[in-house]
């Protein structure tokens, strides 16, 4: 009796194994919806949400094309021949604007990027494990925090009358003006983005560094080298691939950039280096009503995003054998 | 016997530099902490840095005496446990069935879904979708346009893909369905995976402002972070216009921050933990 069950039970994952070669026999289509009608239907809530909730807004684009009309809607208003994109390019504000958002972002780039690896390297070599351990704990916490907040605590912090400034004065200094100054509001920008993400950032090449053959740090011992030659030829070359390939995906975000950030650390005094792209689309296209240049010039960033992020994959993918994706 | 001692005068200096970094990462907040505790007088005279002056909870009687503030802390945790409850359970919809290699059609849906990652509609369109379904103004703007991230479902489905075949196939040859098979085997063995989307989720909600901003206009329906805009902003939105507004005070401001500071602080042994496992897993296979 068991081995007819067994003989029964191994027939049917034959047959299973069967249909899952499509190559076998042609079946209609029908065949598939009716043996995977359960999958199908799983499906139908997600597909249904980005149907409606991705896709459809990538109709909407349209009206960068258009003298958008609200009662008329996305379809039925006019087409204007590019005259709302050739406004944003005559418009010197657009210019800024991207020129604000490339500048933030490099200086990300510049300041922002090595800040974790730095941090992981200085964690790498402590040897207190119980210290390590909270000493990763708290460096992780400003990941947590939303922009509104750290918006807040940097203004109270660094206003003219902050602790910082105080600190300043009291030791007979002239207040700094952090964020009153574009300049020094540039510098301000960059310091946040590193305050809040450096430990955050050290988690992969931490664990890169635990990836390392013990072996060669014994070799280097053998060889003589110190502690900064240890660093130097055996631990950053064992986190070179995740630096590399962190580098590349972070460059291809470099047209790319959040809108809770700028936002929450901006102020009317420092608008010229502080608007960028998401904050303009804000104003022009929510504040003002003006949707047709909000979105030509959201537009015009999602083309430049795309193409920036598919180079940048496409040389990750390339690097992938010794990436750690 | 002088390398060693070499040796320990560097990893002295080494853990003071970190204890450096450490103590950057915390004095905003105990800053911002002793404001909050500290008398205005005290404030204003720029005599606060780390500790409280003229210790007192004045500022916190208030906040906590504003039914506006907790009202919006409230709403923001239920709009979150609801948010998350939708979004784990579209996400485990699509990642299960894209597991599936012999589903047909699952490349093109996984490029159909992949795409949204590389290109969006942007803000504008995005906002006149949401207006065009009538949702301004209600709490599913905050539910629905982000109910799956297509990261976070990759996440999920490289987590599934991992899980050992051979279970899934004995529950089908017990007479298991596809959505028994999702229910009594892949879930209970994903149960970390599940803690960790869950968390990233909840935490997206409770901390995204964007969509609150954009979408919401009615005092009723602010989260809270909202509303802790609107107050730490609002002095310098209103001095301008008019003198006589109530402006709140830098410990109110200061007391604010603290209280949506709290909710994270409270829960974040747990992020903390399940937040770097999802990173790892993340990071296995984009």
């Amino acid at each position: 009796m068991w081995l007819m069950k067994a003989m029964n039970n191994s027939a049917a994952l034959e047959k299973r194994k069967t249909i899952e070669n499509p190559l076998k026999r042609k079946k209609g289509f029908e065949y598939y919806i009716k043996r995977d009608f359960l999958l199908y239907l799983m499906l139908c809530i997600p597909v249904a949400y980005i149907v409606l909730f991705k896709y459809a807004p990538m109709y909407g684009i349209q009206i960068a094309f258009k003298d958008y009309n609200i009662f008329q809607g996305a379809g039925k208003s006019p087409w204007n021949d590019f005259a709302t994109f050739k406004q944003i390019f005559s418009s010197l504000q657009f210019y800024q604007v991207v020129r604000n958002t490339l500048v933030l972002n490099g200086l990300d780039l510049i300041v922002g990027f090595p800040a974790p690896i730095l941090l992981a390297l200085l964690i790498n070599e402590l040897i207190w494990t119980k210290f390590k351990k909270v000493s990763q704990t708290i460096l992780y916490l400003p990941h947590f925090l939303s922009w509104v907040i750290i918006g807040g605590i940097v203004a109270q912090l660094l206003s003219p009358t902050g602790m910082i400034n105080s600190l300043i004065t009291h030791m007979g200094g002239e207040p700094l003006p952090f964020l009153t100054n574009k300049y020094a509001w540039v510098a301000t920008y960059a310091f946040i983005g590193v305050w809040q993400n450096a430990g955050w950032g050290t988690i992969l090449y931490l664990a890169a560094m635990t990836g390392i053959d013990r072996q060669l740090y014994e070799a280097a011992d053998v060889d003589g080298s110190g502690r900064l030659g240890k660093i130097w030829y055996v631990t950053l070359p064992g986190i070179r691939p995740t630096i590399v390939i962190l580098l590349i995906l972070q460059l291809g975000n470099i047209m790319a950039i959040n809108f809770d950030r700028p936002f929450n650390v901006q102020n009317n005094l420092v608008m010229d280096f502080g608007d960028v792209i998401s904050t303009y689309v804000y104003r022009v296209g929510i504040q003002s009503a003006n949707f047709s240049v909000g979105a030509a010039v959201g537009l015009f960033q999602s083309v430049i995003c795309l193409i920036f992020l598919l180079t940048s994959n496409f040389i990750s993918r390339k690097l992938g054998d010794n990436g750690i994706w | 016997m002088s390398l060693r001692l070499k040796n320990r005068i560097v990893d002295y200096s080494l853990a003071f530099i970190v204890l450096i970094a450490v103590f950057v990462c915390l004095a905003p907040f105990l800053y911002i902490l002793s404001q909050s505790l500290s008398s205005n007088r005290a404030i204003v005279s720029q005599a606060v840095t780390i500790y409280p002056i003229d210790f007192n909870i004045e500022a916190y009687k208030v906040v906590f005496g504003d039914s506006g503030m907790l009202y919006s802390l409230f709403y923001t945790v239920v709009l979150a446990v609801v948010f998350v409850f939708i979004a784990l359970t579209v996400t485990i919809l699509s990642a299960y069935p894209l597991t599936k290699k012999r589903l047909k059609g699952r490349n093109f849906l996984l490029l159909v879904m992949l795409f949204t990652m590389y290109f969006s509609g942007g803000l504008i369109p995005d906002y006149l979708n949401v207006k065009n379904l009538n949702l301004l103004n209600t709490p599913w703007a905050l539910i629905l346009p982000g109910m799956m991230s297509v990261y976070y479902m990759i996440i999920l489905k490289s987590f599934f893909q991992n899980l050992p075949d051979s279970l899934e196939e004995a529950a089908y040859l017990d007479g298991c369905n596809d959505l028994q098979i999702l229910l009594k085997i892949v879930l209970p063995l994903s149960k970390p995976a599940l803690a960790t989307i869950s968390l990233l989720y909840a935490v997206f909600r409770w901390n995204y402002f964007q969509d609150a901003l954009f979408y919401i206009t009615d005092q009723d329906l602010y989260t809270i972070q909202l509303k802790l805009y609107n107050v730490i902003n609002v002095s310098q939105q209103m001095a301008g216009e008019n003198i006589n507004v109530n402006l709140p005070s830098e410990a109110l401001k200061a007391a604010s921050i603290m209280f949506g500071t709290v909710p994270i602080l409270l829960a974040y042994p747990w992020l903390q933990r399940y937040f770097v496992s999802g990173i790892m897993i993340g990071s296995v296979k984009g």
